[in-house]
């Protein structure tokens, strides 16, 4: 089975550091580990019957969207994945909205419209994805179109994962991108398994290798470092408002739990799930800020009761009204464009 | 008033866009510095450059992907399939992530989409197709189709200037044959439908190029007088005039060149059924093409699509009803 461990990309942590703040490394690490709360939380109101449908989680995996998002500014544009919590976190939305989305809600951030890690606040930057991976790709090609036709000095970011590389709208993206030298950071999150199919059912060739062909950048970089992330994602960053074009970014990490909450993963060699498992992006941030003195049991206590509050005020919203189920289906007013969303990073300010 | 064709509002529509808003883009196949492969923008990277008049990779697929991401940061695109077949491969970007967008997420997509449809050139079954149908059955995509200059010019001025995803069929078969007085400058044709010629015995509801058909059918059967209803707007359908043109008709024909399965007219027979009833005077009879691929061969093609004739004999029979 091709499992491709994590190389330390060039200009990978070591390097991040340079760039971040202790307090940005904390907002590394209280993202993920919010990610793994309220996915935790989420998967306990699930089992409760409290979440309709199915589950997805992207437990194992927190560094790469922490990371990722956690470069991108105030006026960037992100389309993100399901498996991508963080950066939703990271952009602000609240850990509320989030398990009244879960719970289809009408706090929701879809209001009850879509489902699980479907949505994006717009008026935080944010598209939501579709289930048609990698459709995204596209949509954020083409704001970074409109960013390059207008001048602005500003990038488009968007996941999908290794089952993602084998459709056609990633190929079209990639290639637009390419020919068109577009702002547009593509972040390939490799988690070794679409569904049940491993990366050898996929592809031949490492993706990452691709970018070369399409006349731009690929970088491998160790998706459970969010350090590492972030320092690939900064650096995609300024070569795309430099007008250097687009990067790929191969975050080689793992699914740690099934495809869905139904999906018990029997597919899956053990020793592979136990390989991974010591290399839990959050315990290595731990470790980390542990070293240098931050206090990493108040900010778990703090994280919990967070979510605590979060589940208690989702749980008492309503449901939505079933008589607004056919409403807005078109727009009717003027078109209003995204919003700019939150951006954490010391860099920004 | 100036005269123009078909082809010519189209292109004056798209103009005026240009010059008026400078977030309409233009994005398609060949539209740049060939002008498209109809024309329509001949001439136009002269005056707006080809960022603005963009000639894409070949990526139907890329060309509506990229024109949502451009139009929910604040542009207007407008993009060419270069036949209306060739939607087929930007499907799901338009479907699943235009059509759904705004219920989802309360964020409007204003992109619009040219298909340049249509049969009766032996342009075989991959040049020939009215899918119009495929996106009425899709939430949230509008349908408009024009019969004639001025409404060529007025809807897409319209459609270009609406909020929402917007598919605009543009009959290939009316583009140099159609011809007509034309306002100058910018006015938007409401997405309603439009009573071509009024009439008392019977009506003939269609749109797009079987107006024209109809129009001709109709003339003389037997000095009956027949009304012919242009839908024009497909999505949203225009309810009120079909009931109305029933009411007053009590005998209907409903025309499409498309394949004649959930075709709009089917939608258009339903309707009927379900709240025209008691004002018919006859069964509903549509006349539309059978569910074949468009074939090449002139023979083979004039043997499906509707015409003059066709359309004739089945005013001729409802009308003896």
């Amino acid at each position: 089975m091709a499992t491709h461990m994590a190389e330390p990309a060039a200009g990978g942590a070591d390097t991040a550091v340079e760039h971040l703040t202790v307090e940005d490394r904390v907002w590394l690490l209280r993202a993920m580990l919010l990610m793994r709360g309220l996915e935790e939380r989420a998967m306990s109101l699930y089992r409760q019957g409290r979440v309709p449908g199915s589950f997805y989680d992207g437990y194992g995996q927190e560094a790469v969207s922490a990371g990722a998002a956690f470069a991108m500014g105030p006026e960037d544009r992100l389309c993100i994945l399901h498996r991508d919590l963080a950066a939703h976190l990271i952009r602000g939305v609240t850990p509320a909205r989030i398990l009244s989305q879960y719970m289809g809600r009408a706090a929701g951030i879809t209001h009850g419209r879509d489902g699980n890690v479907h949505f994006g606040d717009r008026k935080l930057g944010c598209v939501g994805m579709v289930s048609m991976l990698p459709d995204m790709m596209l949509v954020a090609t083409g704001m970074a179109m409109a960013f390059k036709l207008r001048g602005e000095k500003r990038c488009a970011m968007t996941w999908f994962g290794d089952g993602s590389t084998s459709r056609g709208d990633f190929h079209e993206a990639m290639n637009w991108a390419g020919v068109q030298k577009l702002p547009v950071i593509f972040v390939l999150e490799n988690n070794q398994y679409a569904y049940s199919t491993p990366v050898d059912k996929q592809y031949a060739v490492d993706p990452v290798e691709r970018a070369a062909a399409y006349g731009f950048v690929g970088v491998t970089v160790d998706g459970n470092d969010a350090e590492a992330m972030f320092d690939a994602a900064r650096a995609a960053r300024a070569r795309a408002l430099s007008g250097d074009g687009p990067t790929l970014i191969e975050a080689v990490t793992m699914r740690m739990h099934g495809h869905a909450a139904h999906d018990d993963m029997k597919y899956v060699p053990k020793e592979q799930v136990e390989e991974w498992r010591k290399r839990d992006p959050i315990e290595r941030q731990e470790a980390r800020l542990r070293a240098v003195g931050v206090d990493i049991d108040g900010l778990r206590a703090s994280i919990k009761a967070e979510i605590d509050a979060a589940a208690e005020e989702a749980l008492a919203g309503p449901m939505p009204d079933p008589g607004t189920a056919t409403d807005g289906v078109f727009c009717t007013g003027e078109a209003e464009p995204l919003g700019d969303g939150q951006a954490p990073w010391s860099g920004f300010n | 008033m100036p005269t123009l064709t078909y082809l010519q509002a189209i292109s004056s529509a798209l103009r005026d866009e240009l010059r008026a808003d400078p977030r309409v883009l233009l994005m398609g196949e060949d539209i740049g510095v060939f002008g498209g492969a109809f024309k329509v923008t001949d001439g136009f990277v002269d005056e707006f450059g080809t960022d603005r008049v963009m000639d894409t990779p070949l990526a139907e697929s890329g060309i509506i992907g990229t024109a949502i991401g451009a139009a929910v940061v604040g542009m207007r695109p407008v993009c060419e399939m270069q036949f209306s077949d060739f939607i087929s491969c930007g499907f799901d970007q338009l479907v699943n992530v235009a059509g759904k967008m705004h219920y989802r997420q309360g964020l409007a997509v204003p992109i619009t989409v040219r298909l340049p449809s249509g049969g009766g050139f032996s342009g075989g079954p991959f040049h020939s197709q009215n899918p119009e149908a495929w996106f009425m059955h899709s939430p949230g995509i509008k349908v408009v189709a024009p019969s004639t200059a001025e409404d060529a010019k007025g809807l897409l001025h319209a459609a270009i200037r609406d909020p929402n995803p917007v598919c605009y069929m543009e009959h290939k078969h009316l583009y140099r044959r159609v011809k007509g007085e034309v306002p100058s400058g910018v006015f938007e044709t409401p997405f309603t439908a439009r009573v071509a010629r009024a009439g008392a015995d019977l009506a003939v509801i269609t749109y797009g190029a079987m107006v024209p058909v109809a129009l001709e059918a109709t003339e003389d059967v037997d000095g009956a007088s027949i009304e012919v209803l242009d839908l024009r707007s497909l999505v949203p359908l225009d309810e009120a005039a079909i009931l109305d043109s029933v009411e007053r008709c009590s005998k209907v024909v409903i025309v499409d060149e498309a394949n004649a399965t959930c075709a709009a007219g089917a939608q258009v027979a339903a309707l009927i059924a379900e709240k025209g009833f008691e004002s018919l005077d006859g069964p509903v009879v549509r006349v539309a093409t059978p569910d074949v691929p468009i074939p090449f061969s002139p023979p083979l093609e004039a043997a499906i699509l509707p015409g003059v004739e066709r359309v004739r004999e089945a005013c001729r029979e409802l009308l003896a009803y």
